[in-house]
């Protein structure tokens, strides 16, 4: 196995396109199970934590916020959980204070495991994964494209996850997930939501319950045009409850150790209808000019 | 590999590292500092938890290699010298917090650097912090005791 250590972005590329197959890795809080549990052998280990780049995040002129792969879960949540709450509360579930001090959502893209706490926060908020290959430069990948299958993403064996880019919340956000206990779970299922009240309307994402994070467009689209974006009125009960089954109809998940298949698509109507009325109560509090 | 780490503020230089080693299994095996414990691998446990650059982490998830030229520091480089303890090792002991005592390396790690961040921390900021750390005992309760004797003490109200 080889060991590469780039120092800078630039060589991180280089080493990509040199050896690609090499595994990267960030936190190794997936990496190193694996290789702990010998469960996977790379031909190389392409250790990022080096890369100075990679744990910055700025403001770019349209004001998207850009977000290192390398900036670790804890940091989301202290440095970004005013302008992303929804991926913070996300951070928040992930691991324990350990992992959160060292995993990161770059990471979590490039796992790409369908029970990642980041994707769902990600497709609700439009979030854009930026790609770079020292070849073809920059690619810009929304994320409803790139999730492809189970642990598989859109990355090219020669890119690299640079950041992710994404808009501050332009309204409330809300995350929850199922599990056994608040720590160390990994998601039976979860699901996120975001208004965009200045577009009215929804964003979504579905977390471990099919082959791959999805939003529920169907749900999306029917609850942008139900609510009463203006008058702010109370939620209708009759909505919340078709918002939930929309959101159920939009998983196709399995039965394996954390759940079932039912169970999951039960408690994702949950979510949808909670984490809905969270959402729906903090705009009706805000005051009209602010949105 | 050579890895050179700078553990409990003195350079070390290990040889013939593995590239999938962790340094949890470096600190271990080749440093001879068994206080950091293996047990899951997987970092559900935290007993092997240490600081990295000041920030705790499940030693078991970081490469060797990632440590390269890094600041590590165990629970062996807590107390003040060789024969002393520090606050928080010696509040695990008065207060019954260590049973097997397989847990309580980690638990004192992450106890310590929860201490460092916030000097009165809540019971929810303790349970919080230390919801990475299993006790197989199920000791907790003295776990938390010995958190709250610790942080009294540093404040210097006893």
């Amino acid at each position: 196995m080889d060991f590469l250590r780039p120092l800078t972005w630039a060589d991180a590329l280089a080493a990509k396109a040199a050896h690609p197959g090499a595994t990267p890795i960030q936190g190794g809080t997936d990496v190193m199970v694996e290789i702990n549990f010998d469960a996977r052998r790379p031909e190389a280990l392409l250790d990022l934590t080096s890369v100075p780049e990679l744990t910055e995040h700025e403001t770019l002129e349209d004001g998207t916020l850009r977000v290192g792969a390398g900036v670790p879960y804890a940091r989301l949540i202290a440095d970004l959980g005013d302008r992303l709450p929804g991926l913070a509360q996300a951070a928040r579930t992930v691991g324990s204070p350990q992992i959160r001090n060292r995993g990161t959502a770059g990471g979590n893209l490039g796992a790409a495991s369908p029970a990642g706490d980041c994707h769902p926060p990600l497709l609700a908020s439009d979030a854009v994964v930026e790609a770079e290959s020292s070849a073809r430069g920059t690619r810009l990948i929304p994320a409803a494209e790139f999730y492809l299958g189970v642990k598989r993403n859109a990355l090219e064996p020669d890119e690299l996850i640079r950041a992710i880019r994404t808009a501050p919340a332009s309204g409330p956000q809300y995350f929850s997930k199922i599990g056994t206990r608040n720590a160390m779970v990994i998601a039976v299922c979860s699901f996120a939501i975001a208004l965009h009240p200045g577009e009215r309307r929804v964003g979504t994402g579905v977390g471990s319950a099919a082959p791959t994070p999805r939003r529920a467009t169907a749900a999306e689209e029917y609850l942008s045009g139900e609510l009463d974006w203006d008058g702010r009125g109370p939620l209708p009960d009759p909505v919340a409850r078709r918002f939930g089954e929309l959101v159920r109809e939009a998983a196709a998940p399995i039965d394996d150790v954390r759940g079932t298949a039912d169970y999951r698509r039960h408690a994702l109507a949950v979510l949808a209808r909670r984490t809905l009325a969270w959402a729906w109560n903090d705009h009706r509090a805000t005051r009209e000019e602010a949105s | 590999m050579r890895v050179n780490v700078i553990v409990n503020g003195a350079t070390r230089t290990v040889d013939d590292v593995w590239e999938g080693e962790s340094l949890l299994y470096v600190l271990r095996e080749r440093m001879g500092l068994p206080g950091s414990k293996n047990a899951c691998e997987q970092g559900e446990c935290g007993s092997c938890t240490v600081y990295l650059d000041g920030v705790p982490v499940c030693s078991c998830l970081v490469a060797a290699g990632q440590a390269e030229g890094r600041d590590v520091r165990t629970v062996e480089g807590l107390a003040p010298d060789r024969d002393g303890l520090d606050p928080v090792q010696r509040a695990f002991l008065e207060a019954g917090a260590v049973q097997c005592g397989f847990c309580t390396p980690g638990l004192i790690v992450q106890s310590h650097d929860l201490l460092e961040r916030v000097p009165e921390p809540s019971d929810a900021e303790i349970r919080e912090a230390l919801a990475g750390n299993l006790c197989r005992c199920t000791g907790y309760e003295k776990i938390l005791d010995a958190v709250r004797l610790a942080a009294r003490r540093k404040a210097g109200a006893e």
